[in-house]
């Protein structure tokens, strides 16, 4: 039986539309021909999903993952196309919706189950669960704003949790929270899975998607890239190049940075093993390998990577002062120069990399730069080994090491 | 197994009723939260909603009895100023506190699916708290003054009920506007403001030439009051006034439904 059948979605939005003034609109329609820019967020995805089925949907930033989860929960209507849900559909676009500051834990879990569509009935049938999956007993009479944010993740997702919906629509409802928290907030939507209900989860840990979903579908620009079993589109998605390239081939573009003396061919990111990844795990080496060919021979050739991440802070800068190439001159041919980053230095996120080549003897040449050659994503799977060790929360910082510590007892 | 399709556009008549009705609860809880919330962060809490017509009241008596006398009949001025007070302040507040309910709630709107019209309503409804309580001021006020109560009084729940059909289109309407248009935020208190004057809140409607009446009738409140007035201090009401205005009451509640209506979908949109 079909949960979902979703046909030919499309959703526009006209930029620089938000909330105007009325003069705005009013000069607007006087206007012959409205100049208009619009942005395709979904364009012409279909899918469907089974009952009882669990679906992931993987993207990068700006794929369109939010539109379409929008568009599923009726929070924004589609341009174009049209979808039948089959049962009753519970969001969870953001645990906490219409939570009140003001009011106790116990005044928020009515108004929270109602607002995500459970009845009054429902509600205090299950209100002893959410209390208990909550943890939060000693504190149901606090007003929500004396509780920690750990406290209220804790009482929202319990809320959220005992919806018990035909069709849930989950977004990234586990970047906040312990552990500890989080592995129960999987188990519980493992339940639902099995329960025979349909789960839509839309999440960047590539891990819990693999492990909750059975089936998955890779957005990118819009449209649907891939599809099929979940551990294979995360697999390709993980190596492949949507958006994220991890590899850029210059072997055959005519104006592949160069200069005389050396001519790029190849820049990529690679895992331990030297396969080209862009999704690294933050405990494993991380290898930036440059391919060049040195033109003439007779030049000292340092290859020289600049590392950015997303907010393009420049991390660092780092070249060959190697003993055995540092000083030394290139004879004509093709070269692989590695460097490799070690593990647990890197904080979670995107990164970007330039490649150039320089020589600073006899003297300072820059013989190209390759802006932005590649980017890679570094991810924390959350085991409790890395940096973060129990913290799931967001992790400030450029780098996340981990360091020696010594702590002593001085009685 | 219910089965909802999701496609670009409604026509702008329809208003999914039965969906209204499966929201009773969160709009049971909408309002609470706006009762409790309005008086859990005031120092003197619910005496704000007994204080505001009694001084307002007040203010107009000395005023209007002492400066400026206008012939209210039989009728006592305090009496008389706070029966138009009771009204007007109600649909003061409800259009105030309405119109930026989806602009307060912007993260609701924007993160979870429930009918929109429900946000209006419950922030008008949680004003008919101080409505009751205003009422009981008029009742006790009333009283004191001596009037006495006569079968006209049963037509008072008719024009209470206009009243809240009233504050609750122009609310809709003008929270779907805000939305939208953020300069409706600076116009409302300004129309108000006109709006006040021109509705027979502190004068009779008596002090109007006849044949300009049913052309005041035009505007709601005109009606509304006078007939309520009639029916409070017992005597008939001019009936041709009481029409029109409900008939106006009529036109606003459709055109606020079909505003809603057209800006409702792009609300997550452009919020």
């Amino acid at each position: 039986m079909i949960a979902i059948r979703a046909d030919k979605l499309s959703k526009t939005y006209s930029l620089g539309v938000g909330a105007s003034t009325l003069r705005d609109s009013l000069a607007s329609m006087f206007r012959r021909r409205p100049t208009r820019t619009t942005l395709r967020a979904l364009d012409d995805v279909s899918f469907e999903v089974e009952a009882g089925e669990t679906l992931g949907i993987i993207g990068n930033n700006g794929a369109g993952k939010s539109t379409l989860l929008k568009i599923l929960s009726r929070i924004t209507k589609p341009t174009g196309g049209r979808v039948e849900l089959h049962g009753r559909v519970g969001s969870l676009l953001e645990v906490g919706t219409g939570f009140h500051q003001e009011l106790s834990g116990r005044e928020n879990i009515f108004l929270n189950g109602a607002i995500l569509g459970m009845r009054r009935g429902e509600i205090e049938k299950r209100f002893d669960e959410i209390v208990a999956f909550s943890e939060l007993e000693k504190f149901l009479d606090t007003p929500v704003k004396h509780y920690s944010s750990g406290m209220y993740m804790r009482l929202a997702f319990a809320v959220a949790a005992h919806l018990e919906p035909e069709i849930l629509i989950v977004d990234e409802v586990l970047a906040v929270g312990d552990v500890s928290f989080q592995k129960k907030c999987l188990n519980k939507m493992q339940d639902v899975s099995q329960k025979g209900r349909t789960v839509l989860f839309v999440s960047h840990d590539m891990s819990a998607v693999t492990r909750i979903c059975t089936r998955a579908i890779a957005l990118s620009k819009g449209s649907i890239v891939q599809e099929g079993d979940a551990t294979e589109v995360v697999r390709s998605y993980l190596s492949s190049n949507l958006g994220i390239s991890a590899e850029h081939d210059f072997s055959a573009d005519a104006n592949a940075p160069a200069s005389e003396f050396v001519r790029l061919k190849r820049v990529r990111v690679v895992n331990e093993k030297g396969e080209t990844f862009g999704s690294l795990d933050i405990r494993g080496k991380i290898g930036i390998e440059a391919k060049y060919e040195a033109l003439q021979g007779g030049q000292i050739l340092l290859p020289n990577f600049q590392v950015f991440n997303q907010d393009r802070v420049q991390l660092f800068t780092v070249q060959d002062v190697s003993r055995e190439w540092h000083r030394r001159e290139k004879e004509r041919g093709e070269y692989v120069s590695t460097v490799w980053i070690p593990p647990n230095f890197m904080a979670e996120g995107s990164f970007f990399v330039n490649f150039a080549v320089v020589t600073y003897l006899p003297a300072m040449r820059i013989h190209f730069n390759a802006l932005e050659a590649v980017s890679f994503d570094v991810v924390d799977s959350l085991e409790g080994d890395t940096a973060r060790g129990d913290y799931a929360g967001k992790m400030d910082g450029v780098i996340r090491p981990i360091l020696d510590w010594e702590t002593s007892f001085n009685g | 197994m219910p089965t909802t399709v999701i496609e670009p556009c409604r026509s702008l008549t329809s208003v999914n009723l039965r969906e209204l009705w499966a929201g009773r609860d969160l709009l049971r809880l909408l309002t609470l939260r706006d009762i409790q919330v309005r008086y859990k962060q005031t120092l003197i809490g619910v005496a704000w909603a007994v204080l505001q017509p009694l001084v307002t009241t007040a203010i107009f008596t000395v005023i209007f009895s002492t400066f400026a006398r206008f012939d209210t009949g039989s009728t006592p001025y305090p009496a008389f100023v706070l029966s138009g007070l009771s009204i007007w302040m109600f649909v003061y507040g409800a259009i105030t506190v309405a119109s930026m309910s989806f602009v307060n709630n912007a993260t609701l709107v924007t993160k979870v699916y429930f009918p929109r019209l429900l946000v209006p309503i419950s922030a008008t409804l949680a004003l008919t708290l101080d409505l009751a309580i205003s009422l009981l001021l008029l009742v006790l006020v009333s009283i004191y003054f001596g009037v006495e109560p006569t079968t006209y009084l049963l037509l008072a729940p008719i024009f209470i009920l206009l009243t809240c059909i009233l504050a609750v289109s122009l609310g809709i309407m003008l929270s779907a506007l805000t939305v939208r248009f953020r300069d409706v935020k600076f116009l409302v208190p300004f129309m108000l403001q006109i709006w006040m004057v021109a509705s027979p809140i502190f004068y009779p409607l008596g002090i109007v030439p006849e044949k300009w009446r049913l052309i005041f009738a035009i505007n709601p409140l005109t009606g509304i009051i006078e007939g309520f007035r009639s029916a409070v201090f017992g005597y008939a009401p001019d009936w041709a006034v009481v029409i029109a205005s409900t008939v106006s009451v009529a036109v606003i509640a459709v055109v606020s439904l079909v505003v809603f209506r057209a800006m409702e979908d792009d609300f997550a949109d452009v919020i």
